[in-house]
C-alpha cells in the first residue's frame, strides 16, 4: 500500500516503514536501547532526505522511550533527581545540536558529519561493548563473578564539588559530570537523530557509576525529554518533522518493542551486550567502508531553497 | 540570490521574444487535466496534451511536414550540484556549482529528432533539448549557462534525468491526422508541487512558425496539505501536536501490552 508522504514530497510503501519500525523496535525493546541509529540509515536507504529522517526519527523515538519508561516507573527503577540533573545538560545539548544541524545543512557538509560522527561514534561505542562483553563472558565462563561496581574505587570525576544525594541510585555525585553527560547525549542526539541510549547506558554505568536497576529506567527518562524537545526544534527551525512518517515508524516501532523486551529477558546479561556491541559495530563499519570506497556517482544535487509554494 | 530569479526570467523572456515569428498558424492545445491533486495514495501519473495546427488564407497551401516540440517545466528552485573528491583517504563534498532558478521537472517532446527539426543555431535559440535549454548557474562572479558538455551541467541533468525529473523524447509527440498531434506528460512520483508550463512550438522547414502556451499545476489537497503548511506556518503547534502523537502512541502501547 502506498502512501504519500506530506513533508517527505514521496510515495512509500506503508507495510515496508512499519516492518523497519517493528523490527528497530525490536532490538530496541531487547536492548533497552532507541533504536535511531539504525532508524535513519534505514529511512535515508528507502530514499527520505536525510534531514527529514533525522528529525521524524526523534518523535519516533520520543514514542518508544516513552511507553518504556511509563513500566520502568511502574518498576520504582527511575531516578527523578538524577533524571532531572541530566536533563538541565541534555536541554542545552539539544539546543546546540539543532543549531549545528541548522548550520551544517547550510554548508552542504551535513551528509559527511552525520556519517563521520556514525563512524567514529559506533566503532568506537560498539567495539568498546564488545570487547566489554567478551570480557565478561569469559570471566563467568571460567567461575569468577562478573562485578560491574567495584567497591571503593573512587575516580577524580568523584572528587568534583557541588555533589548531591541520589537517593534511589544510592549515589553521591557531583552533578558536574552528570549535567556534561547530558549535554552530550543530547547534542549527538539532536545532530544524528538518534536517543543516544547505547552511549548513555555505558556511560551512566563505567563514569557515573550508576547502579544497574536504575540505569535503563532513567536513561529512558532523558531519552524521551530530549527527544520531543528536538521534534520540537527541529519543528520550528527546520520544518521537517514528517508527523505522518513519524506515526507509522511510532506503531510499528512500539509494537516491535514488546516483543523484543520479551526476548531480551531470555537472554543473559553478557551476551545481551555483547550482541549489542557487534549490532553497533556492524553498523558503524558500514558507514566507514561507504566514506572509503570510491562513490557510484561523485554528483549529487541538494535544493537549496528558492521556489515559492 | 532573490535578485537572480528575476535576472534569469528576464534572461529568458529576452530570449523568447527575440524569435517571435509573424504567424499564418494558429495552435490550438489542451491538457487533459489542469490540476493534478496530491492525494495520499498519489504515486505519480500522467496527463495528455493534445492540439491541432489551425491553418488560414495566409498559409501557403503546401506546407504540411510539420514538426513539433513541446517543453514543460515545472517550479523553479535554487540547486546546487556538489562534487566528492577523496580527501584525507574519504570520500567528501568539495566543489559545487549554484544552479539559479532552474525547473525542478523538465521535459522536451517532440515528434522526431531536434536535429533533424532545425539547424543547431536555431536548436539553441529556440532551446531545443536538454543540451540547449538555458540552465543558470553561478560561475564565479557571473551567471550564465555553460557548455551542454561542462561536468557538472552534464551531472546535473543526467541525475535529473535518473529520477524521471528532466526526460527528452525525440518520438513522443505523434500527429494523428498532419494537423492533430497529441503527447503524453509522464509525472513521476517525486515531481515537485507547483505550477507547470507547457509552451508547444510549432516548426517548419527549419523555421519556427508559430507558438502557444499552456499551464497545470500540481497541487497537494485535503490531509497533505494541511499537514504541509501546517509544518511550515505554525512550526510550534506542529511539533507539539506531533510531540503529543508520539506521547500518545508510547502511553497506548504501554497500556495494550500492560502484563501485570
Amino acid at each position: 500500500m502506498q502512501l504519500y508522504l506530506p513533508i517527505a514530497d514521496i510515495p512509500v510503501n506503508v507495510f515496508l516503514i512499519l516492518a523497519m519500525g517493528a523490527a528497530v523496535g525490536f532490538v530496541s525493546g531487547m536492548f533497552g536501547i532507541g533504536g535511531g541509529f539504525l532508524m535513519t540509515p534505514l529511512l535515508i536507504f528507502v530514499g527520505i532526505a536525510p534531514a527529514v529522517a533525522v528529525a521524524s526519527v526523534a518523535s519516533h523515538i520520543a514514542a518508544s522511550s516513552f511507553s518504556g519508561a511509563i513500566s520502568y516507573w511502574r518498576r520504582r527503577a527511575i531516578d527523578p533527581l538524577l533524571a532531572a540533573v541530566l536533563l538541565v545538560g541534555g536541554t542545552l545539548g539539544t539546543a546546540l545540536g539543532v543549531w549545528t544541524f541548522t548550520l551544517l545543512r547550510s554548508l552542504g557538509q551535513l551528509d559527511l558529519m552525520i556519517a563521520l560522527s556514525y563512524v567514529i561514534l559506533l566503532t568506537t561505542v560498539g567495539g568498546l561493548m564488545f570487547w566489554e562483553g567478551l570480557r565478561a563472558m569469559l570471566r563467568a565462563r571460567g567461575g569468577r563473578p562478573v562485578t560491574l561496581r567495584k567497591p571503593g574505587s573512587h575516580g577524580w570525576i568523584h572528587g568534583l564539588p557541588l555533589k548531591l544525594r541520589f537517593k534511589r541510585s544510592k549515589i553521591y555525585l557531583s552533578v558536574i559530570p552528570v549535567v556534561v553527560v547530558g549535554l552530550v547525549i543530547g547534542f549527538i542526539g539532536a545532530v544524528m537523530g538518534i536517543g543516544g541510549g547505547f552511549i548513555l547506558v555505558p556511560l551512566m554505568i563505567y563514569v557515573l557509576r550508576v547502579p544497574t536497576s536504575t540505569v535503563i529506567g532513567t536513561s529512558m527518562v532523558l531519552t524521551l525529554v530530549t527527544m520531543v524537545f528536538a521534534t520540537m526544534l527541529h519543528a520550528v527551525t527546520n520544518h521537517l518533522v514528517d508527523a505522518v512518517l513519524a506515526l507509522i515508524l511510532m506503531i510499528g516501532g512500539v509494537t516491535g518493542a514488546q516483543f523484543g523486551a520479551r526476548a531480551g529477558q531470555r537472554i543473559r546479561g553478557e551476551h545481551l551486550r555483547l550482541l549489542l556491541g557487534l549490532l553497533v559495530l556492524a553498523v558503524g563499519i558500514r558507514f566507514a567502508v561507504e566514506l572509503v570506497i570510491r562513490p557510484q556517482d561523485l554528483y549529487s544535487i541538494r535544493e537549496t531553497g528558492g521556489a515559492p509554494p | 540570490m532573490r535578485l537572480c530569479a528575476p535576472l534569469a526570467i528576464i534572461g529568458l523572456i529576452i530570449v523568447t521574444l527575440a524569435a517571435a515569428p509573424a504567424s499564418a498558424e494558429r495552435l490550438i492545445v489542451s491538457v487533459s487535466n489542469h490540476r493534478v491533486t496530491v492525494t495520499p495514495n498519489y504515486s505519480g501519473g500522467e496527463l495528455v496534451l493534445f492540439g491541432s495546427v489551425e491553418k488560414d488564407d495566409k498559409t501557403p497551401s503546401n506546407r504540411t511536414n510539420y514538426d513539433l516540440v513541446v517543453t514543460v517545466s515545472g517550479p523553479r528552485a535554487d540547486m546546487v550540484t556538489r562534487r566528492k573528491e577523496r580527501r584525507f583517504g574519504i570520500w567528501i563534498n568539495t566543489d559545487s556549482r549554484q544552479f539559479l532558478q532552474v525547473p525542478g521537472y523538465l521535459a522536451l517532446f517532440s515528434n522526431r529528432p531536434f536535429d533533424q527539426i532545425a539547424s543547431p543555431d536555431v536548436q539553441r535559440r529556440q532551446q531545443l533539448g536538454l543540451n540547449n535549454v538555458l540552465l543558470m548557474q553561478r560561475v564565479g562572479p557571473d551567471f550564465a549557462d555553460v557548455v551542454p558538455n561542462d561536468p557538472f551541467r552534464s551531472a546535473f541533468v543526467r541525475l535529473r534525468s535518473e529520477h524521471g525529473l528532466y526526460r527528452e523524447a525525440t518520438s513522443a509527440v505523434t500527429f494523428l491526422t498532419p494537423t492533430l498531434f497529441r503527447t503524453g506528460i509522464p509525472l513521476p512520483a517525486e515531481v515537485p508541487i507547483g505550477t507547470y508550463n507547457v509552451e508547444i512550438k510549432l516548426f517548419s522547414e527549419g523555421a519556427l512558425v508559430t507558438k502557444t502556451e499552456s499551464a497545470f499545476e500540481i497541487v497537494k489537497i485535503g490531509f497533505e496539505q494541511f499537514v504541509a503548511t501546517t509544518a511550515r506556518q505554525n512550526g510550534l503547534v506542529y511539533g507539539l501536536v506531533t510531540a503529543f502523537m508520539a506521547l500518545m502512541t508510547g502511553w497506548m502501547a504501554s497500556i495494550v501490552f500492560r502484563k501485570d
